[in-house]
């Protein structure tokens, strides 16, 4: 193994065996993206930052490993999306609303981490309440990508919500991050940042201590810059949780086991109803190329049908704000987050805390879901999605009795410019396209770097495959991340800012 | 179905949201640009289809009747915008 | 249900029926609370039984309580209703400052209890049948304080979460002693199933109740629901001075609107509470934060099986061993009271003989001291063995009482005490001939009255017994007495 000259080059992989292997120790390890974050803060990525907590970690670590007590993550430097509660660390959702929020408790997610070894560099930027898909509705500011098109100095989204921790990993400014994933929020940022992000199976990870969004939707996932990274962080996130009635009671297998076995003899099913009007040709191509490679491989290649997709998003539209209108009921200004001064009653403490506390895009879902279960609105609406969301798993079920997983862009499109899209929140929504199906239906998806738009910018290919079977979706990322070769990286623009 | 600024009011009102009422407005052209783009949702025949409850298929899990938690009330305050003694404290409440 | 007219209320216009449904909330006895670890206890400090789950803190998740689950079940067995196997939580969303999650969590469309049936016993002696509609689980709310402060509300999560069972009656009651009979008789039977302590003081059990009137016959008028009447004297009062308001605002012309109403205990009268005037939309929809509760039959059979006797069926047995409706009623209303009756039977008394000294003696006593069964100072033990001394004849009823009296205020074991005491009753027809004689001889005037008019012997009696300290067998003094006087056998 040829390791990297700059330590936050590694990835997660190498640099589990540079520590472990005492060539780097975690303290070195640490301290360089400790730097890395720091020169990074024009890219907004990050919420909070908390260098001697990594360092400290980072020391903890070295004597361990020291004794040669190692555990799987030893004093490798993670980043935390900022929905995740740290015992003591401030946990913000990109919300006013909870930016002075300390928890007294860690998440599941999180804790698994930290007992697996991993090192805290900080909390990152994010959508509010994990809603939107360009990190743009951030309480703290909209979150740079580290990438821009060739020949330009637009500012562009990393995606979202999980924008800030896209954007880490992408600019090197940690090994991995944790992301979560409720329409999209791992996989779309992945793709249009050139990095790896996989939603697990609903119910694999934990969501216990997850500030919540659409509680039947939400996962936790890591953010990597590569497959087996993914796999590694995969391992470490998830386990079965007594205290979240939704964790599905299963062992967690070891992902990076199967990685290498290749495609051959797969069926890789290519769902028909994903080729969508108005799709850029870059898109279409990339797609084809993608089952190219795979068949190139030894998968068999079978076209399937999921016929409900394209009522996918507003299904999506209507489940999720419906959740989150009820989730979000418990920021009203009483036992902690923001409260609103002179409030005459408590009425008046509820309406001006929340409409203070939450941004535009947040309280448009909650109105959105408040007036679909509402009297009278709520067969219309909101029965009538959650029978769509059957008819929508029900599609994967059977397409997936012709195939093992299925191959489909990740994104309508590359990263758009910072401000280009706030205006119409549906043409915003429309980015979610191609990775929500998967939330409805609780499966496993997985974005893969595939390759550059003309104008240099990244594109990913998303795999998805049969409940609790992320084993066989990352084995057949791997085979398309082998082929893709994926090596761009954006230049480091910020350093000179 | 589209919804008027009054809906809005009601609704903002039920969430306890305050809105400014020159939004009001803006927020009934956003919500039925949402809700008439939700409306393809009536092309689909859903009869017979039941709605989904959850896509985990596992028994709802059940804790055994032991006290494991509470004497935490110092940890309860410490994001409290008002507390006083262990007790959150909001405006007079009116019976 | 009989229709006794006296149950009618008189208007101006005529008779008016009450019509009357409850909704109880009764607590589920528990440890620990319905989807946290946090203790149910009563009375502790402020928010010290709150977990992070009861205080709605971001993240935290609903993990359900078996064993409230397990009650739920075994009320609804206790109920005769139908079990569902399969049933739902649902969010109710609204805002209240002791509601933290802004949204209870509850069962909506799909309860875990169907419909079932509660006799109940009505103080004329006629037992008469109300119809559950549902049971189903649901959190309580925490508790807002408004008397600490002038301008300020103090909340104390304690309760937040603790496990609640709302039993949905029909609208079969027709009184306010009907709806009180069968809030009683529901309070036993939790208390019998141990489901419920049933304690009212503390909240345990609280009522919402629905009262509407009509005219005989006729459809079922407009309801007003008058919210959290937390007695069955309060629930009577409420009843009345609700039915009373209706039906005066019907017969001057006026039509009752459909309200939310508080009752006041102070000044015995119901109000229209306007906090809760604004339009309800509790939006309900299944809580995404849990699966559908499914049971399996096996355990519901398990739970069948485990279930203990009920008032009604106890009460059929004590009948069928010789005791009155009346005594039979009596002794099972109060889970305690059959309970030490049974334990008197067991230590060997007779159990009309038990029945009738619990309720012409012993009950009265505590009810004097105000005490409860459970913490009078006569042991069943004890009252069994005064009342096989009686029906030994070892005492007389006369001493039993009296022996009653030393136990209570002493302690100790009666029999010893009757021992100790010389309290035997006399059997020795020897020594009782003796007595009668003597008294034979220093009253001859009376012994003529007495053979002219036999009905005199018993102040013979009375002259006896005084003459042996009470202790002389009244039968055996009875029966030579008669043979001295030469009063027939009969008569």
């Amino acid at each position: 193994m040829t390791l990297p000259s700059n330590p936050t080059d590694f990835t997660l992989a190498d640099a589990r065996a540079a520590v472990s292997s005492k060539k780097i120790s975690s303290r070195e390890l640490t301290g360089a993206f400790v730097k890395a974050v720091e020169a990074a803060r024009p890219l907004n990525a990050f919420v909070t930052e908390t260098p001697d907590r990594a360092l400290e970690m980072a020391a903890a670590s070295d004597a361990r490993i020291a004794k040669g007590d190692i555990r799987p993550l030893e004093g490798l430097p993670l980043a935390i999306k900022d929905l995740f509660c740290t015992k003591g660390v401030r946990t913000t959702a990109g919300s006013n609303i909870l930016s002075n929020f300390v928890p007294p408790y860690e998440s599941t997610v999180s804790q698994n981490l930290w007992d697996a070894g991993a090192v805290m560099l900080g909390k990152t930027n994010m959508d509010e309440f994990a809603m939107g898909s360009s990190n743009e509705t951030s309480n703290f500011g909209p979150v740079t990508s580290p990438w821009r098109a060739r020949a330009s100095n637009a500012k562009m989204v990393p995606g979202g919500s999980s924008g800030g921790s896209a954007a880490s990993v992408a600019a090197n400014l940690c090994l991995a991050a944790t992301g979560t994933d409720t329409g999209g929020s791992i996989r779309q940022p992945a793709a249009v940042t050139g990095t790896v992000g996989i939603k697990p199976t609903y119910g694999r990870c934990s969501r216990w201590g997850i500030v919540a969004f659409a509680s039947s939707l939400d996962q936790a996932g890591p953010m990597t810059r590569t497959v087996r990274d993914a796999a590694i962080l995969l391992k470490a996130m998830a386990s079965v949780d007594p205290k979240d009635s939704t964790s599905v009671d299963m062992p967690v297998p070891d992902y990076e086991a199967g990685l290498e076995a290749g495609v051959k003899g797969l069926r890789i099913g290519i769902p028909k109803e994903y080729r969508v009007d108005g799709a850029p040709p870059e898109i279409d191509a990339l797609w084809s190329q993608g089952a190219e490679w795979l068949r190139a491989q030894g998968a068999e290649i079978v076209e399937v049908s999921l016929p409900h997709t394209k009522y996918a998003l507003p299904t999506y539209y209507i489940v999720a704000p419906a959740e989150a209108s009820s989730n979000l009921a418990r920021y009203d200004g009483v036992r902690y987050g923001h409260r609103a001064k002179d409030a005459r009653d408590i009425t008046d403490l509820y309406e001006k805390s929340r409409g203070e506390g939450f941004g535009s895009e947040v309280k448009r879902r909650i109105l959105i879901g408040t007036y679909v279960l509402s009297s009278g609105y709520y067969d219309a609406y909101y029965l009538r999605a959650q029978k769509l969301r059957t008819l929508i798993a029900r599609d994967f079920t059977q397409a997936f009795q012709k195939c093992d997983v299925l191959l489909t862009p990740a994104t309508p499109g590359p990263a758009f410019a910072i401000g280009e899209k706030t205006a119409d929140p549906v043409s915003m929504y429309l980015n979610d396209v191609f990775t929500v199906t998967v939330n409805l239906a609780g499966l496993p998806g997985l974005s893969v770097p595939a390759g550059l738009t003309a104008g240099g910018l990244p594109l990913g290919l998303q795999l998805i495959g049969k409940a609790f079977d992320e084993a066989t979706v990352l084995r057949v990322g791997r085979a398309v991340e082998t082929a893709a070769n994926f090596t761009a990286k954006p230049e480091r623009w910020w350093r000179a800012a | 179905m589209s919804v008027d600024k009054d809906t809005v009011r009601r609704i903002a009102k039920l969430a306890r949201l305050a809105l400014e009422e020159e939004r009001v407005e803006p927020m009934v052209q956003e919500l039925n640009g949402i809700l008439n783009w939700v409306e393809q949702l009536k092309e689909v025949n859903v009869d017979g289809v039941a709605p989904l409850t959850s896509v985990v298929e596992q028994r709802l899990k059940m804790r055994d009747d032991v006290v494991t938690d509470g004497n935490v009330a110092d940890a309860l305050m410490v994001n409290a915008p008002g507390g006083e003694d262990h007790f959150f404290i909001v405006p007079k409440v009116v019976e | 249900m009989s229709s006794n007219g006296s149950k009618y209320i008189q208007g101006s216009t005529g008779p008016w029926e009450i019509v009357i449904g409850l909704e109880v909330h009764a607590q589920i006895l528990s440890n620990a609370k319905l989807f946290s670890g946090a203790a149910t206890e009563f009375g502790a400090e402020p928010n010290s039984q709150v977990s992070f789950v009861d205080a709605a803190m971001p993240g935290m998740l609903p993990v359900i309580n078996k064993k409230c689950v397990e009650q739920a079940v075994r009320t609804g067995l206790g109920l005769k209703a139908k079990i569902n196997l399969f049933s739902v939580f649902d969010r109710k969303n609204y805002f209240y400052p002791d509601l933290p999650q802004g949204y209870q969590i509850s069962q909506y469309k799909n309860p875990i209890v169907g419909e079932g049936e509660v006799l109940i016993d009505l103080p004329n002696g006629e037992t008469a049948r109300v119809g559950i509609e549902r049971l189903h689980m649901e959190q309580d709310a925490g508790k807002s304080l408004h008397d600490q402060h002038p301008d300020h509300s103090f909340v104390d999560l304690n309760r937040s979460g603790v496990a609640l069972m709302e039993i949905v009656s029909r609208p079969d009651m027709r009184s306010a002693d009907e709806a009180g009979a069968f809030l009683k008789k529901l309070r036993a039977i939790v208390r019998y199933l141990g489901t419920c302590d049933g304690n009212m003081d503390e909240g345990s059990m609280r009522a919402d109740v629905n009262v509407s009137v009509r005219k005989p016959g006729a459809p079922l008028g407009t309801r007003c629901e008058i919210k959290n009447v937390n007695s069955v004297r309060f629930i009577g009062q409420a009843i009345e001075y609700e039915a009373r308001r209706q039906v005066d605002i019907l017969e001057s012309g006026g039509t009752i609107k459909q309200e939310t109403r508080l009752f006041d205990s102070r000044a015995g009268e119901t109000r229209s509470m306007r906090s809760k005037e604004e339009a309800h939309d509790y939006r309900y929809f299944p809580d995404p934060d849990l699966l559908p509760l499914v049971l399996e039959q096996a355990w519901v059979d398990e739970i069948a099986a485990s279930l203990p006797e009920l008032p009604d069926e106890k009460r059929a047995r004590f009948i069928q061993m010789g005791l009155s409706a009346y005594d039979a009623t009596v002794l099972v209303a109060e889970k305690e009271s059959a309970d030490y009756f049974e334990a008197m039977l067991a230590a060997g008394a007779d159990a009309k003989a038990s029945a009738n000294w619990l309720n012409n003696e012993y009950f009265g006593r505590l009810n004097k001291a105000g005490l409860a069964i459970g913490d009078g100072p006569v042991s069943a033990t004890a009252n069994s063995a005064i009342v096989q001394m009686v029906s030994t004849n070892v005492i007389s009823g006369k001493i039993a009482k009296d022996v009653l009296d030393i136990v209570w205020a002493e302690g100790g074991d009666p029999r010893a005490i009757v021992e100790s005491r010389g309290l035997k009753q006399v059997t020795d027809s020897g020594a009782i001939e003796k007595a009668v004689d003597a008294v034979i001889a220093a009253n001859p005037d009376k012994v003529a009255a007495a053979q002219a008019k036999p009905q005199m012997v018993g102040w013979f009696v009375g002259q006896v017994m005084k003459a042996t300290g009470g202790k002389a067998n009244p039968a055996s003094v009875n029966a030579i007495l008669k043979q001295r006087l030469g009063l027939p056998e009969e008569g």
